[in-house]
């Protein structure tokens, strides 16, 4: 009897690990430790393969298993706990899974399994075209940086297969330090297979032979199924030398970061792989032409080169014909915070912020009403509740004051206090300044000090214009997005507190 | 987790793969923190001779990341999640939890680290905690308690 139950981080949080263990005991259990479907308040969820097809439970406690065994669940039988068939929960239903499909669907470290459900179709055809022809392809699709900056893959792949040299890199960046997000983790545990497509086919594009992908140290499984991931590819002749009999090369190195959460801008990343203090580069030059160790480099982030195999397989038109004006495809938001459904939602561009925190996401966790949204991580904005109309889209968040960033939505309640959000990130700038650029590693901790005393009712006034003051330069004087971004939030916080 | 006491021998047979590399350091430091949990006043020179590069340069890259320690680490280790999706379900508690018990977030003892972590990606289920590499969600006082015991 098969049981899927997740080995994803944030369902072990909650004791999937336990429940795998007792399940463990039943004579006729056989276990598959899958990624998450992403429904996070319902793990761990189980799903028990039956003749009706996958039927889920959830969420299973430990105490919950005997009542579970005294239904018979392994034949899917009727318990408080269960939810049917997953995929037809209206929650998933009403998804557009494109990058996330196999999530949670398949075993992640199973190549046959990533076979079976549609895997290396992308990579197949990418392995009969030329470098152009992808480029051409990926270009057409409209995908755009799924990392925060937004801009179009196809492009800066163009930069690179064009740069003059032989020794080129893809480097992908899974450094997904933003609070809210977590996509990209359960992508990389979930369904490894993916991302190394993507990234073989960002080397076959632009003609690299070496990829190297920088996990953050904070996700530890997910390195290690990335690493397992990477070792079964070479195995069975999808990396290493003469992939499938092309008579292309490409390996994959994986990296693990050391809690800095500056090294997740493209810069700081290459000086941070090259073994350094992860300090910002300036631009130019772009890394696509002087990128790892000064060769062009393809850096894109998780969900971009996961999201490149199904442009190839299915076609641009296909990926293009989603989402809405100038954001094109899927995006993946993940609604985190005081929110009662909280999890992943793969749907086109185009969704009112609304329909995802309210809808979706069931409004907050407490009860309470939203007192503020804060979308695209600690340098996106905080909205507040009558903003809730909002396109989430890049240039609409953009217009709006924000930004989508990576597209996480963490999810306040009433009982938020604004000023404290608002010296929150300038104390996180402060905190995680690379120190490079004086703007950042300065103005934020002045930042914190003038807020301060703001909050304090000290000639608020004079400091509210000093504020003001030095969030613009701030904006126009720091060196990357850190110390650039980070009057956003302070700024709409500032504005929500009515200060 | 246990480490092995530092031994010169044991950390050149481990920093082999750095040998020679300048754009090895970081990984070098890692490594060692890895084996003896820490990356002892020691190891600085020692990196510095394999991988070619000056001892200033390894002492910059060991000060810049936040995870790299230069004091042997506690008997348990906490890491409290510090970020925005944790704090809108009450991150802040769980910080003060710690601090009324004599141990706030940064502070070390022989036999408690409470430190903070930006994120662990696991913000739907916050607030979070990691005892000893465990990761726990809906973070509540008893799991608090269980950490400070």
């Amino acid at each position: 009897m098969r049981i899927y139950i997740p080995a994803d981080s944030s369902a072990r949080s909650v004791g999937a690990d336990q429940v795998a263990a007792r399940i463990s005991e039943l004579p006729y259990a056989e276990i598959v430790r899958n990624g998450s479907r992403g429904l996070a308040w319902l793990e761990p969820l189980l799903e028990v393969e039956t003749e009706q097809g996958r039927i889920a439970y959830g969420p299973v406690r430990v105490s919950d298993i005997d009542s579970l065994i005294s239904a018979d669940f392994a034949h899917g039988g009727p318990h408080p706990l269960r939810l049917g068939n997953i995929e037809e929960h209206a929650w998933f239903a009403a998804q557009d899974r494109v990058t996330f499909a196999r999530v949670g669907l398949i075993d992640p470290l199973s190549l046959d399994d990533f076979r079976a459900h549609g895997g290396y179709a992308g990579l197949s055809k990418a392995l009969a075209l030329s470098g152009e022809e992808i480029v051409a392809e990926v270009t057409a699709s409209g995908l755009r940086g799924r990392g925060g900056a937004g801009f179009p893959a196809g492009i800066k792949w163009r930069t690179v297969l064009g740069a003059a040299g032989s020794e080129k890199y893809v480097a992908c960046n899974a450094d997904e330090g933003d609070s809210g997000t977590f996509a990209d983790r359960m992508l990389m545990e979930g369904d490894p297979f993916t991302l190394i497509e993507g990234m073989t086919i960002a080397a076959l594009a632009v003609g690299a032979t070496q990829g190297v992908i920088y996990v953050r140290s904070e996700y530890p499984a997910a390195i290690s199924t990335l690493r397992a991931a990477i070792a079964t590819a070479n195995l069975n002749g999808w990396l290493g030398d003469d992939i499938q009999g092309s008579g292309r090369s490409f390996d994959i190195e994986v990296r693990s970061g050391a809690g800095a959460y500056i090294c997740g801008e493209e810069t700081s990343m290459l000086e941070s792989l090259e073994g350094k203090r992860g300090q910002v580069r300036a631009k130019p030059p772009l890394p696509a032409l002087k990128g790892l160790y000064g060769k062009p480099t393809v850096i894109n982030n998780v969900l971009t080169l996961a999201s490149v195999p199904m442009v190839l397989a299915d076609g641009a038109a296909a990926y293009q014909a989603r989402g809405v004006e100038r954001s094109r495809g899927t995006q993946v938001f993940q609604l985190a915070g005081n929110i009662k459904h909280g999890g992943i939602l793969e749907l086109p561009f185009g969704v009112p912020l609304r329909q995802l925190v309210e809808g979706f996401g069931g409004g907050t966790r407490s009860g309470r009403p939203i007192g503020a949204v804060q979308v695209g991580g600690p340098l996106g904005a905080y909205f507040g509740a009558d903003q809730l109309d909002l396109i989430t889209d890049y240039e609409a968040m953009l217009a709006a004051g924000g930004m989508l960033g990576h597209g996480g939505i963490v999810v306040f309640d009433d009982t938020v206090d604004h000023l404290q959000q608002a010296r929150f990130a300038m104390e996180f700038c402060a905190i995680e300044s690379c120190g490079k650029c004086t703007p950042c590693r300065i103005g934020s901790t002045r930042g914190v000090e003038t807020i301060d005393k703001i909050i304090a009712g000290q000639d608020v006034d004079t400091n509210r214009v000093l504020l003001d003051d030095l969030c613009e330069l701030m904006t126009d004087g720091s060196l990357c997005a850190l110390g650039g971004l980070t009057p956003l939030p302070v700024r709409s916080a500032l504005k929500l507190a009515g200060v | 987790m246990t480490f092995d006491a530092w031994s010169e021998e044991l950390a050149a047979a481990v920093l082999e793969p750095c040998q020679g590399d300048e754009t090895m350091v970081l990984v070098a430091l890692q490594t060692l923190q890895e084996r003896f949990g820490f990356v002892p006043a020691e190891g600085v020179p020692l990196v510095a001779r394999l991988c070619n590069v000056s001892r200033a340069d390894v002492h910059g890259v060991l000060s810049f990341y936040h995870e790299l320690r230069t004091s042997p680490p506690a008997g348990r280790m906490v890491r409290v999640c510090r970020a925005e999706a944790c704090q809108a379900v009450g991150a802040r508690d769980i910080e003060r939890a710690f601090a009324d018990a004599g141990h706030p977030v940064g502070s070390h003892s022989e036999s408690l680290s409470v430190e903070a972590v930006y994120c662990f990606g696991n913000c739907a289920l916050g607030p979070t905690v990691e005892v000893d590499g465990t990761l726990h969600g809906y973070c509540t006082e008893e799991i608090v308690a269980e950490a400070l015991r």
